[in-house]
């Protein structure tokens, strides 16, 4: 090593107690009273991660958007949500059924779902996303078109899924037949995409409590999803959040329910195994 | 036919001054970094590079750096380390040699590479920030020119 580097690593450890100004906050996300766990001891499996604890994005926003998730009445992604309640009892396509057809109550039904995908789809011998379950069940047990992946009714229903989860920890299995997908996800997670050459670890693993431009880098956790964002005035699900980031590095991003994308989310729930689901969340 | 002729003008100037200007394949830097020859053979224009420096489609470097200088732009970044008195902690060529392929000074570091055109050295390139694929007009984000400026404004930076 040059001696340059070196002095330029000593003004680096002189300028780092001063970098504490854009830290996660200590702040506490109740959700209508609810204590939702934000902070927890990092999985066993993201041990030769740089992190030392995983942390909900919640912590990373202003006091203003943060108060915004603490209340379903505050909360305007919960507009959504009654959406998807209608359209959980409306009957659609040729087998003239609605969800509660087959599910009844999305209250007891739904509980615990959101907590464990995606996950593995054993007749289909496939790695299941929630909107591919929502998708299927609109395909082959009502006869009704799709939904388009990151579209809004997509993301309001994943919204009405999610809040019957809403506490529990995220519980995503990342062993036997899901084992692939997730080495893939995980390999995608670190390859350096685009003319910038930035991986999802480069903001979110290396950098996060820093400042990238305007933006307080958090972790990149999906545990919030899907969000509403001030910024676009809508919920967003997980795959357009992974596409506009892709994009972000100046690469060709991959499409929404892409198996790339498929096996990122996997991955990327998994690194929020045991924060609390607040979906849905809101962000800037 | 005017149009033809004036274009074919255009060209011609283009190719004579891009003539003296080392293409990005052509950088030779040595084995810390450094870029010892101007990119364009000629002094760069700090007020120029302090541009660059700021502005969002060009350099955004205040993206990720602090730089008192520069505090009338908005959002200065802290993702790398504050700019301040960087032209005393670096030589003109090796100011250089950071802003065109700051990998070779730092290794792995998240700091882009300014002027490294070649599309395949990438994974998946894209078309600025479309999402989509690089096409012909693909190249170093910034001209020989740019870093040039870039590099006079940031040996300015002493205490
Ligand atoms: C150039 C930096 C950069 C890169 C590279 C990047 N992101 Fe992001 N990402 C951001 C910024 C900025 C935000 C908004 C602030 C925040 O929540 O971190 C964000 C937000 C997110 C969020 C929303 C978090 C929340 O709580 O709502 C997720 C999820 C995410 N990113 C995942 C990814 C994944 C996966 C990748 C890789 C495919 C990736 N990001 C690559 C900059 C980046
Ligand atoms: C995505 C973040 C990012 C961007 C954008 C960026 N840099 Fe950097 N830069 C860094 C990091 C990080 C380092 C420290 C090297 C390391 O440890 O990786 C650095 C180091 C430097 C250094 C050496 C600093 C010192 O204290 O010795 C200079 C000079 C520099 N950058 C100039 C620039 C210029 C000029 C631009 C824009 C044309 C720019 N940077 C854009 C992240 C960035």
């Amino acid at each position: 090593m040059n001696f340059k580097a070196l002095t330029a690593i000593a003004a680096l450890m002189v300028a780092a107690p001063a970098l504490t100004f854009a830290d996660p906050d200590n702040d506490t996300l109740t959700i209508n009273g609810e204590e939702m766990v934000t902070k927890a001891p990092l999985p066993a499996h993201l041990e030769d991660s740089m992190l030392t604890e995983i942390m909900s994005g919640w912590h990373f926003r202003n006091d203003d958007t943060q108060a915004m998730q603490m209340d379903d009445f505050d909360n305007p992604g919960m507009l959504a949500v009654e959406d998807a309640a209608a359209a959980w009892d409306t009957v659609e396509g040729t087998a003239g059924k609605s969800c509660a057809s087959c599910h009844e109550n999305v209250e007891d039904s739904m509980k615990g779902v959101r907590a464990v995908y995606p996950k593995w789809n054993e007749k289909a011998g496939e790695v299941r996303t929630l909107a591919m379950q929502i998708n299927n069940c609109r395909t082959e047990n009502m006869g009704a078109e799709p939904y388009k992946y990151d579209s809004g009714p997509m993301a309001a229903m994943e919204a009405l899924i999610t809040v019957q989860s809403r506490g529990m920890p995220v519980d995503v299995a990342i062993d036997g037949p899901v084992a692939d997908t997730w080495e893939k996800g995980k390999e995608i997670y670190y390859t350096r995409f685009g003319q910038l050459e930035l991986s999802c670890a480069s903001c979110h693993e290396q950098n996060y409590g820093n400042m990238i431009r305007a933006d307080h880098l958090s972790q990149g956790q999906i545990n919030g999803f899907p969000t509403y964002r001030l910024k676009n005035a809508k919920l967003n699900t997980v795959h357009g959040r992974f596409k506009g980031c892709v994009r972000d590095t100046r690469a060709e991003t991959f499409s929404p329910g892409s198996p790339e994308f498929v096996a990122l989310e996997l991955y990327v729930a998994s690194r929020g195994n045991g924060l609390s689901v607040e979906g849905p969340s809101v962000r800037n | 036919m005017k149009f033809a002729t004036l274009t074919l003008a255009a060209s011609l100037i283009a190719g004579a001054a891009a003539a003296d200007v080392v293409a990005p394949g052509d950088v030779k830097m040595d084995e810390y970094g450094a870029v010892a020859e101007s990119l364009t053979g000629q002094p760069g224009n700090a007020a120029e590079g302090e541009k660059v420096m700021t502005t969002r489609s060009l350099g955004n470097c205040v993206a990720c750096h602090q730089v008192t200088a520069l505090e009338y732009a908005p959002f200065h970044g802290n993702v790398g380390p504050s700019l301040d008195g960087v032209g005393d902690r670096w030589n003109e060529a090796e100011l250089r040699g950071i802003v065109v392929n700051a990998k070779k000074t730092y290794d792995g570091t998240v700091m882009p590479s300014y002027y490294r055109a070649n599309v395949d050295g990438y994974i998946r390139p894209g078309n600025a920030y479309t999402g989509k694929a690089a096409d012909d007009s693909f190249g170093p984000l910034l001209t020989a020119q740019q870093i040039e400026d870039v590099v006079a404004f940031l040996s300015t930076l002493k205490e």
